[in-house]
C-alpha cells in the first residue's frame, strides 16, 4: 500500500514533479512535532519540513541566555500522570513515558539545550517522518475540484523541490526578529547577536530597548556589571503574577524591577521607540533624543548640531549618554513565503504579529491551511497559554481531531456514560485534566446529553471558539442539550495594574463560588447548541454566550475540588436542576424501598440496583446514613433501646394523658361495614 | 404549606392589629416628652400610661431609658403610652424630687398610680411590656403560688368557664410577655392563671417537669362535671410565643368532634386552617352511637394535634373500600384523602402523631428560615442530602483494615497480576463516594476470604493511576476485574455486597462450565460434594447433560457458562454414559438438570434453546425460585420478569399452612401471571417501611397484597378476615381482575426531581452587575486610559474588590482568624467576620 501510495505522491503538474502527501508540516519544533506524533499516531500520510539539521533549531540559539522559563516540576505529590502534565510546562504529549521532560532536565528552569535534546529524541523515538535541511521558501495554492479543500498546497523548497499537499499545517513559530526603525538604529545590537559575557559589558551604561522577558533577561545577565541599566519600551511592565498570563514577565526575570525600585541607578521609562532617535558622538557615546529634532535639521552638519532634548529640557531622563543600546522586542510570524493567493494576513492591533486564524486555527484566507504552536497565539494571546508549549500542545491536539472529522470522517473522540457518572465524570475532569487547566477559557470538556437525560458523551478539550459549530467539527449530534465543562479566573481579578494581594481576595463559600478570583471550573449548561450569531455577540470577556444556567465551582487553594459537600454537593445540585432529575446515590435497601412504593425510580437505582447492581453498603456505613437522617431504621425496637423520644416530647405526653385512657378497639366499625 | 399558615395568619384579627401596618414611626415620636404640669394634666381616665422622670437625662439611666423608648410602640398596641418627665431643676415634688425615684418608672392609669418598677425590672422590651400588663391585668390574671390556690380557683371555674394555666420560669421573659398578650386578648374568656413556682407544675401531672422551659397548659373546666376530678389539661406543645398559644386556644375553643355530610376532599375546618390534619371517622347509621363515642375519646387524645370529623357514609357517596373505617387529611394542598383500615384507636393516634412529628421538625426548620431571611433562599443546599455520600464521610476518619488488600501502581499492575491465579482488582476513586462504600465492603471479602489459595485481592486508585484505569477500559466507578493470571478476566456485574462478591470470587474460581469426567463426578455434582471447594456455597445447581451427538448444544451451554461465570454453579456431562444420567431423571439430552437447595430433588428441563443468549436466560429464568422469600438483594431478579407481586408480608418465618397454600398458588397458575413471593419483616426490616407508605401504619401480620409494580401501581389488600388459601385467594384475584375491588394504596407515580434548587449563579450575577454577561469596561491587558468608561485605576479598582470580597463570604484562603471564623460560622450562619 504504501508503495503505491508512494507512486501516487509523485504526480507532474505542468512540468514540475511534485512530492505528495496529506499533511505538510512546515517546522520541526515543538508545535511540528506534537502534530507530526499525532497524525503518526493515526497512520496519516505526512511530511515534516525543517529548514535545520535538527528539530528545535530556534531552541538551539534562544533563549540567548539558556535559561527556559517554563516551570519542569519535578514533584507535585501526586502519582496521577495527568495531573502532574499541569505543573510540567515542556513535555509534549506521548503516550512514551520516557518522553517527560523531568527525565532531561532536573531543573526547575531548564537549560534550552536540554529542550533542543529532548525534541531530538521525541523525533526519533517516535520515529516522525521529518525532512531536514528544507527550507520551504513559497507556498501557493492550485485550485483542483477533486482536492480536500478545492485546492492543493504546492509549496517549494530551497532546492527548488516541490511538493504538493491536501493540507497545510503551519508550525513555524514566529522566529523573525521584531525591529524599529528610527534614526540610529543602525547603532542597536539585537538580541538575536548581543553579547551574552557579563564582562564584555563591564562598566557600561546600557539602554535596552522592549519589556519583555527577553529584554529583562538580557538585564539579569549584565545587571551586576553595568554602571547602569535603563529600559524603555511603549507600554509599562505587566508581571506575569498579577496577569496570570505566563508571557508577561516572570518574577525569574525581574532583578531590574528591585535594582531600579530600590533606588540602585537602573530604571525604567515608557515611551514610543517610533519618536526615538540615536546619534553618536565622537567618543562612540549614543545619546537619545527625538526623532522631531532631526527632521527640523537642515543638513548632517555633524553631532553638534542636533538639538538633544537636554538642551531644552535640562533634567531630560535620558540625558546620560550610553555605551550600547540593545533591542530586545520579541519575534514576528516569518508571511514572506506565503503567496498572496493564501490571504494569510497579519492581525490586528498587538497581535499583528501573528497570523488571522479562526477559533479553530484554520486561517482566515485558506481552508485546509491550519497555525499550529506559537503563531496561533492570536487566539488567546494575553489571555491564556495558547503560545506556550504547555498550552499548544493541547491546541495541536485539538486540531488533529478537527482534521480527523473533517478529512477522515472519524468523530471527535467521546465515551458514553450514564447519566450517574455525570457529577463524577465533571469531577474527574476539573480535578485531573491538564489540556482545560492550561488552556483555561480555551479549550473546554463538552458534555452531550442524549434523549431524556438518560445518558451522556463526553468529549475533551474542544475549542470554545467554535461551539457553534460542534456538530459538523467532531461528527457529534447535540440535540438534547449540553454542558461546558472550562476554567476560569475570576473576571477584573488579575491585570497589569491590580493588586491581586489584597485580603479576601479568595471565596471559601460554595454559595459565593461565581466570585471566585483563581482558576476554578465553571460549567455553562445550554439546552440548545448556541449559533454563530450567538458566539459572536458575546460579551468580549466571555468565552461563551450567555447559558441558561451556571455553575462556578468554588476556588480552592488546592486545586483539588474533590470536597464532598463544598465542590462535589453544589455541583450535583446544579447538574439535577438542569436535567430535572434526582443525582442522589442510593444504597440498595433505599431503592428497594422506592421500588415498592414508586412506580419510577431515581436513575442510580434504575441503572445500578435494578439491573443487580445495587449497593449493599455495609453495616457501619447504613448506620452513618441512619445517624444522618438520610436512610430510615425500620428494625422495630422497643423504647428502652438509644433511640428514646426526646425528654421534652416524652414529658408532654405524659401531661396530655388522661387518667381514664384506655385503648378502644375500633372493632365494631369494622365489622359493620362488612356486613 | 407558607399558603396555609398564611391563611391561619390572616385569620387571626389580633395579630392583624398587632402587625397591623400602622406606619413606623421612630421611637423618640412615639415617646413623648412632657413638663411634669403637662403630663399630670394629661392623663385621662381609664387610660394608662407609663412614666419616667428625668433631670436632664442622668447618664446611668441611659441603657433603661432606651428600653422604656424601644417599648413605647409595642405598649402603644395596648393603649399604654410612655411618657418622659423632664423635671425642671428646682421641681422637688413626689415624682421629681428624690434621687431615687429618677430610677423608677410609673405605671398610671388616669391619674392612679397602679405599680412603681424599678429600673432592673426592666431590662428590655419584654420585660417591659410583660411587667406593664401583668400589673394592668391584675384581674384578668390570676398569680398562684401554691397548689391550693390552684385548685380553689380551678374549683370556682368548673362548669362555667376554661382556664389556661401558665408556668414560667422568670417573670419579665419572653414568654411571660406572649402569656400576658394572650391574656389581653383572651382574658375576659378564659381565666388566666400564671405561675412562676415549678412546684405547681409537678402537682399538676408532670413527674419531672423541665422548669427551665414556660409551659401552657388548657384546662377544660367548662364542661367539668365531677367536682372532685380536675379538669382535663391539654398541654400546649410547641413553645410558648404569642402565636403559639393563639393558635392553641383557637383549637381549644373549636368543637371537639365536626360533623360532616360532605366529600372529605372539600371539608376544611379550624384545624386545616392552622395546618393540622382532620381524621374522620366514617360513620354508618347503624353504628352512629358508638361511633360518635369513639370519634369523641379520639378527638380527646387528639386535641390540639389533629382535628377529628364523624363522617356519615350513608350521606355522603365515596368510592372507597367497605371496610375502610378511618379517613385522614393533612393540610398540604393537592394531598388526597387517605382512606384506611384501622383496628383500635391507638392506631388513629399513632398515625396523627408520627404524622405531627415530621410536621413540628418542619415547621422549626422554616421558622428558622423565617429568622435568617437572607439565608432564606437557599434552604438547605449546603446541607449533604445523599445517604452514600454522608455516610461515607462519616466515615472517613475511621482506618480501613486494607492490609490484605494489594495496592497497585502503574508499575506494579502487570506484574502483580502475573504472580497469583486470579487477582481481584477493585478500581476506585478516593473522591467518590460510592467506589469508597464498595472499598468498605471489599475489606469484608478480604476477611472472608483471607487464606483462600490462588486468590489475590487488590486494588488500583483511578484517581492515583489513571493511566491503568483508562487502559483496563474503567469508564466508572467502581469496578472490580477478576483477572486469571493476566491472560483472561471477567467483569464483576453484580451487586455492590460482601456477599455476592464473596461468591462471585468463589464460584470464578471454577471452570463454568465444569466438565464432569464420569457418573459418579456428576452425581456428586448434584449432591453439591462436588467440587468440595463449593461445597459451602449453597446454591442451584446447573447440570447440562449432552449426548456425543449434540455438540452444537454443548457449545452453546460453555458460551452461556462464560458469561454467567461467578454468578450460577455449572457442569456439564457428555460421556458415553450420558443417556443413563438423563435416563434417571427423566430428560433426553440436550437437558438441563437443576438441583435446587442441596441437592435433595432434582428437576430435568430440556434444552429446546440453541443460541447461547437464550440459554443464559433460559438458566437465568430456571433459577428463580417459586415462591421466593424476597429481599433486598435479590428483588431487581424477580422485578425484571415485570409482573405484578403477590406477596405475603410476615412478621417472621411464613406458617406451614399458608407457605403450603401459597406455593400451590405459585405453582398451579401458569407462571407467567405474577410472582407469588413473600417478606420476612425480621430479615428484610425496610418492608415496614412499604407497609407504612400503603396503609399509614404497619397493619396486622400476615398481609398478603396485589402490588402492580409495573402498570398503574395499585395495591391490593387482600381481605384480613379470610384465610390464605389457595381458592380464597384465586376468586379474590378473580375479584381484583374484575374491577370489583378498591385498591388501598397506589404507588407514587412522582418523576424523581432535583430535591433542592441549585446555586442560580446566573441571578447572582445579574444582580450584582446589572447586564450579564458584564459590560465590556476594558479589556485585560490592555492598557488602562485613565479616562476610560470602566475607569479600572488602581484606586478605583481596589475598594471595588474590596466591597466583592466581603460580600464573597469568608475567604478559604485566608488563615488569619480561622478558628474564631469558623466558631462565627456556626453561631450566625455564613456571615464573614474579618478579624
Amino acid at each position: 500500500l504504501s508503495l503505491a501510495l508512494y507512486a501516487g505522491s509523485l504526480c507532474a503538474a505542468s512540468g514540475a514533479a511534485f512530492l505528495y502527501h496529506d499533511y505538510c508540516v512546515i517546522g520541526a519544533g515543538p508545535s511540528g512535532l506534537q502534530v507530526a506524533y499525532f497524525l503518526q499516531q493515526a497512520g496519516r500520510d505526512y511530511i515534516v519540513f525543517e529548514r535545520s539539521h535538527a528539530p528545535g533549531s530556534f531552541f538551539a540559539l534562544y533563549p540567548r541566555h539558556r535559561k527556559l522559563i517554563s516551570i519542569n516540576k519535578q514533584y507535585t505529590g501526586k502519582s496521577n500522570s495527568e495531573f502532574n502534565l499541569r505543573h510540567d510546562w515542556n513535555s509534549l504529549l506521548s503516550h512514551d513515558h520516557r518522553l517527560l521532560f523531568r527525565y532531561y532536565s532536573r531543573d526547575f528552569f531548564p537549560n534550552a539545550d536540554a529542550m533542543v535534546h529532548y525534541l531530538e529524541d521525541f523525533a526519533s523515538l517516535m520515529k516522525l517522518q521529518v525532512q531536514y535541511n528544507t527550507a520551504i521558501i513559497h507556498v501557493t495554492l492550485e485550485r483542483d475540484e477533486q482536492a480536500w479543500n478545492g485546492h492543493y498546497f504546492l509549496l517549494t523548497d530551497q532546492d527548488r523541490q516541490n511538493y504538493k499537499c491536501s493540507s497545510l499545517l503551519v508550525a513555524t513559530g514566529t522566529w523573525v526578529p521584531n525591529v524599529v526603525n528610527f534614526p540610529g538604529s543602525e547603532y542597536v545590537e539585537g538580541y538575536e547577536t548581543v553579547s551574552i559575557n557579563p564582562e564584555d559589558f563591564a562598566g557600561q551604561t546600557v539602554l535596552i530597548l522592549g519589556r519583555g522577558n527577553s529584554a529583562f533577561e538580557t538585564a539579569e545577565n549584565i545587571l551586576g556589571v553595568t554602571n547602569f541599566i535603563h529600559m524603555v519600551s511603549r507600554s509599562r511592565v505587566r508581571l506575569s503574577w498579577a496577569t496570570h498570563y505566563v508571557g508577561d514577565l516572570r518574577a525569574i526575570n525581574n532583578g531590574l524591577l528591585d535594582t531600579y525600585q530600590l533606588k540602585s541607578l537602573d530604571g525604567l521609562l515608557e515611551g514610543d521607540l517610533e519618536d526615538l532617535a540615536i546619534v553618536k558622538d565622537k567618543k562612540g557615546k549614543l545619546h537619545i533624543t527625538l526623532r522631531f529634532y532631526l527632521e527640523n535639521r537642515n543638513t548632517s552638519a555633524g553631532i553638534d548640531s542636533i538639538t538633544l532634548p537636554q538642551d531644552e529640557l535640562d533634567n531630560f531622563a535620558t540625558r546620560a549618554p550610553y555605551d550600547r543600546v540593545i533591542r530586545c522586542l520579541g519575534w514576528k510570524f516569518d508571511f514572506s513565503i506565503y503567496n498572496r493567493s493564501l490571504r494569510l494576513i497579519p492581525g490586528k492591533g498587538n497581535k499583528k504579529k501573528y497570523p488571522q486564524i479562526k477559533p479553530s486555527y484554520e486561517s482566515r484566507g485558506t481552508r485546509g491551511l491550519f497555525i499550529l504552536g506559537t503563531a496561533s497565539h492570536s487566539v488567546d494571546f494575553r489571555k491564556s497559554a495558547g503560545g506556550f508549549i504547555h498550552g499548544f500542545r493541547y491546541t495541536t491536539r485539538a486540531v488533529h481531531r478537527l482534521l480527523e472529522n473533517r478529512y477522515h470522517g472519524v468523530p471527535w473522540p467521546s465515551t458514553v456514560y450514564s447519566i450517574t457518572q455525570l457529577t463524577n465524570s465533571i469531577i474527574k475532569r476539573v480535578n485531573e485534566a491538564s489540556g482545560l487547566y492550561q488552556m483555561f477559557s480555551v479549550l473546554a470538556d463538552i458534555i452531550l446529553l442524549r434523549e431524556n437525560a438518560t445518558a451522556f458523551e463526553y468529549l475533551e478539550e474542544y475549542p470554545v471558539g467554535v461551539l457553534a459549530e460542534l456538530e459538523t467539527q467532531t461528527g457529534r449530534k447535540a440535540p438534547n442539550g449540553l454542558f461546558v465543562v472550562i476554567m476560569e479566573y475570576g473576571r477584573n481579578f488579575s491585570g497589569a495594574d491590580k493588586d491581586v494581594f489584597y485580603y479576601n481576595r479568595a471565596v471559601g463559600e460554595a454559595q459565593h463560588a461565581w466570585q471566585s478570583n483563581f482558576l476554578h471550573p465553571v460549567i455553562y449548561y445550554y439546552e440548545h447548541l448556541p449559533t454563530e450569531r450567538e458566539m459572536k455577540l458575546r460579551p468580549p470577556d466571555w468565552p461563551l454566550p450567555r447559558p441558561d444556567a451556571i455553575h462556578h465551582i468554588v476556588e480552592d487553594f488546592l486545586t483539588d475540588w474533590t470536597a464532598p459537600n463544598a465542590h462535589i454537593l453544589p455541583l450535583r445540585r446544579f447538574l439535577e436542576n438542569c436535567l430535572s432529575t434526582d443525582l442522589r446515590n442510593f444504597f440498595a435497601e433505599s431503592c428497594f424501598f422506592f421500588a415498592f412504593t414508586h412506580q419510577k425510580l431515581p436513575p442510580f437505582c434504575q441503572q445500578g440496583y435494578v439491573r443487580m447492581q445495587g449497593l449493599v453498603g455495609s453495616e457501619g456505613l447504613r448506620r452513618h446514613a441512619v445517624e444522618a437522617g438520610l436512610l430510615e431504621d425500620y428494625t422495630p425496637r422497643d423504647f428502652s433501646g438509644d433511640k428514646t423520644p426526646d425528654s421534652h416530647e416524652g414529658s408532654q405526653d405524659q401531661l396530655l394523658r388522661d387518667h381514664t385512657i384506655q385503648v378502644r378497639p375500633l372493632q365494631h366499625l369494622v365489622n359493620a361495614k362488612d356486613e | 404549606m407558607s399558603a396555609q399558615k398564611d391563611r391561619w395568619v390572616s385569620s387571626f384579627s389580633f395579630l392583624l392589629f398587632c402587625a397591623s401596618s400602622i406606619p413606623r414611626r421612630g421611637n423618640a415620636r412615639l415617646l413623648q416628652e412632657l413638663s411634669p404640669q403637662e403630663y399630670f394634666s394629661s392623663l385621662q381616665a381609664g387610660r394608662a400610661s407609663l412614666a419616667y422622670f428625668s433631670h436632664n437625662t442622668s447618664p446611668g439611666a441611659q441603657p433603661f431609658l432606651e428600653q422604656i423608648e424601644n417599648s413605647a410602640e409595642a405598649l402603644q398596641d395596648y393603649g399604654i403610652s410612655v411618657v418622659k418627665v423632664n423635671c425642671p431643676k428646682e421641681d422637688v415634688s413626689r415624682y421629681c424630687g428624690k434621687e431615687n425615684t429618677l430610677r423608677k418608672a410609673y405605671l398610671f392609669r388616669g391619674n392612679m398610680l397602679i405599680r412603681e418598677f424599678p429600673t432592673d425590672a426592666l431590662f428590655d422590651v419584654n420585660s417591659v411590656v410583660a411587667n406593664v400588663l401583668f400589673a394592668l391585668l391584675f384581674n384578668e390574671v390570676k398569680y398562684v403560688e401554691t397548689l391550693a390556690d390552684l385548685q380553689s380557683i380551678e374549683n370556682a371555674l368548673k362548669g362555667r368557664s376554661n382556664m389556661v394555666f401558665a408556668y414560667v420560669p422568670a417573670t419579665g421573659t419572653a414568654e411571660h410577655r406572649a402569656v400576658m398578650e394572650a391574656a389581653f386578648v383572651y382574658g375576659t374568656v378564659h381565666q388566666f392563671v400564671l405561675t412562676t413556682e415549678a412546684t405547681l407544675l409537678r402537682d399538676t401531672g408532670d413527674d419531672e417537669p423541665d422548669v427551665s422551659s414556660a409551659r401552657l397548659l388548657f384546662c377544660h373546666c367548662q364542661r367539668a362535671t365531677d367536682l372532685a376530678q380536675p379538669c382535663r389539661r391539654t398541654a400546649m406543645g410547641q413553645a410558648l410565643t404569642m402565636l403559639n398559644i393563639h393558635r392553641h386556644l383557637k383549637l381549644m375553643g373549636a368543637p371537639l368532634v365536626t360533623e360532616v355530610a360532605e366529600d372529605p376532599e372539600k371539608v376544611s375546618t379550624v384545624h386545616l386552617q392552622l395546618g393540622l390534619p382532620l381524621v374522620f371517622i366514617l360513620s354508618q347509621k347503624e353504628t352512629y352511637e358508638a361511633d360518635r363515642r369513639t370519634a369523641e375519646f379520639v378527638a380527646w387524645q387528639l386535641l390540639g394535634k389533629a382535628g377529628v370529623a364523624l363522617l356519615s357514609r350513608d350521606l355522603v357517596d365515596l368510592n372507597i373500600l367497605l371496610r375502610s373505617n378511618v379517613a385522614l387529611k393533612t393540610p398540604d394542598e393537592g394531598v388526597p384523602v387517605k382512606y384506611l383500615v384501622l383496628e383500635d384507636t391507638d392506631e388513629v393516634i399513632t398515625l396523627v402523631e408520627d404524622k405531627s412529628k415530621i410536621r413540628q421538625i418542619q415547621e422549626e426548620e422554616e421558622e428558622e428560615d423565617q429568622e435568617d431571611e437572607d439565608e432564606k433562599e437557599n434552604n438547605n443546599q449546603d446541607i449533604q442530602d445523599d445517604q452514600v455520600v454522608e455516610a461515607v464521610s462519616r466515615d472517613k476518619k475511621r482506618e480501613l483494615p486494607l492490609e490484605q488488600i494489594l495496592l497497585l501502581t502503574e508499575e506494579t499492575f502487570h506484574s502483580a497480576l502475573l504472580e497469583t491465579a486470579r487477582t481481584v482488582v477493585l478500581f476506585y476513586a478516593s473522591w467518590e463516594a460510592v467506589s469508597l462504600a464498595v472499598l468498605r465492603s471489599y475489606t469484608e471479602v478480604a476477611d472472608h476470604l483471607k487464606g483462600t489459595q490462588g486468590v489475590l485481592l487488590a486494588r488500583v486508585n483511578c484517581w492515583d493511576w489513571p493511566g491503568v484505569c483508562t487502559k483496563e477500559n474503567v469508564t466508572q466507578f467502581p469496578t472490580v476485574k477478576i483477572y486469571e493470571k493476566g491472560e483472561r478476566w471477567v467483569m464483576y456485574d453484580g451487586m455492590w455486597g460482601t456477599e455476592e462478591l464473596t461468591s462471585f470470587i468463589m464460584l470464578s474460581r471454577i471452570s463454568c462450565p465444569l466438565k464432569l469426567a464420569t457418573i459418579e463426578e456428576a452425581e456428586g455434582y448434584l449432591r453439591g460434594e462436588f467440587p468440595s471447594e463449593l461445597s459451602s456455597y449453597h446454591h442451584t445447581l446447573v447440570l447440562g447433560v449432552f449426548s456425543t451427538a449434540t455438540s452444537e448444544a454443548r457449545e452453546a451451554f460453555e458460551e452461556a457458562g462464560n458469561i454467567l461465570s461467578g454468578h450460577v454453579t455449572m457442569g456439564m456431562y457428555f460421556e458415553d454414559d450420558a443417556l443413563s444420567l438423563s435416563r434417571k431423571y427423566a430428560v433426553s439430552p440436550p437437558a438441563l438438570l437443576l438441583a435446587r437447595s442441596g441437592g435433595r430433588s432434582v428437576e430435568g428441563v430440556a434444552l429446546s434453546k440453541q443460541s447461547a443468549q437464550d440459554m443464559v436466560r433460559m438458566i437465568r429464568y430456571e433459577l428463580l425460585d417459586v415462591f421466593p422469600e424476597i429481599t433486598v438483594q435479590n428483588l431487581p431478579r424477580y422485578l425484571q420478569l415485570r409482573k405484578p407481586f403477590l406477596i405475603l408480608f410476615s412478621d417472621g418465618d411464613i406458617g406451614e399452612m399458608e407457605s403450603k397454600e401459597m406455593l400451590k398458588l405459585a405453582k398451579g397458575r401458569p407462571r407467567q401471571a405474577f410472582v407469588a413471593c413473600w417478606l420476612n419483616l425480621k430479615k428484610t426490616p425496610v418492608g415496614r417501611g412499604v407497609l407504612k407508605v400503603y396503609f399509614a401504619t404497619v397493619p396486622s401480620l400476615p398481609l398478603l397484597l396485589w402490588v402492580n409494580l409495573h402498570a398503574g401501581g395499585q395495591v391490593f389488600q387482600f381481605p384480613s378476615e379470610q384465610t390464605v388459601t389457595e381458592m380464597n385467594v384465586l376468586s379474590w384475584l378473580e375479584r381484583l381482575k374484575a374491577g370489583l375491588e378498591i385498591p388501598s394504596s397506589t404507588l407514587s407515580e412522582e418523576d424523581w426531581k432535583p430535591p433542592l434548587p441549585a446555586y442560580d449563579f446566573l441571578q447572582m450575577m445579574e444582580t450584582a452587575v446589572p447586564e450579564v454577561p458584564p459590560h465590556p469596561s476594558h479589556r485585560r491587558g490592555d492598557m488602562p486610559a485613565p479616562e476610560s468608561p470602566g475607569g479600572d485605576t488602581t484606586v478605583q479598582e481596589e475598594p471595588s474588590q474590596e466591597t466583592k470580597a466581603e460580600k464573597g463570604g469568608s475567604p478559604g484562603r485566608d488563615l488569619r482568624g480561622t478558628a474564631p471564623r469558623l466558631a462565627a460560622r456556626e453561631k450566625q450562619g455564613k456571615r464573614h467576620s474579618e478579624l
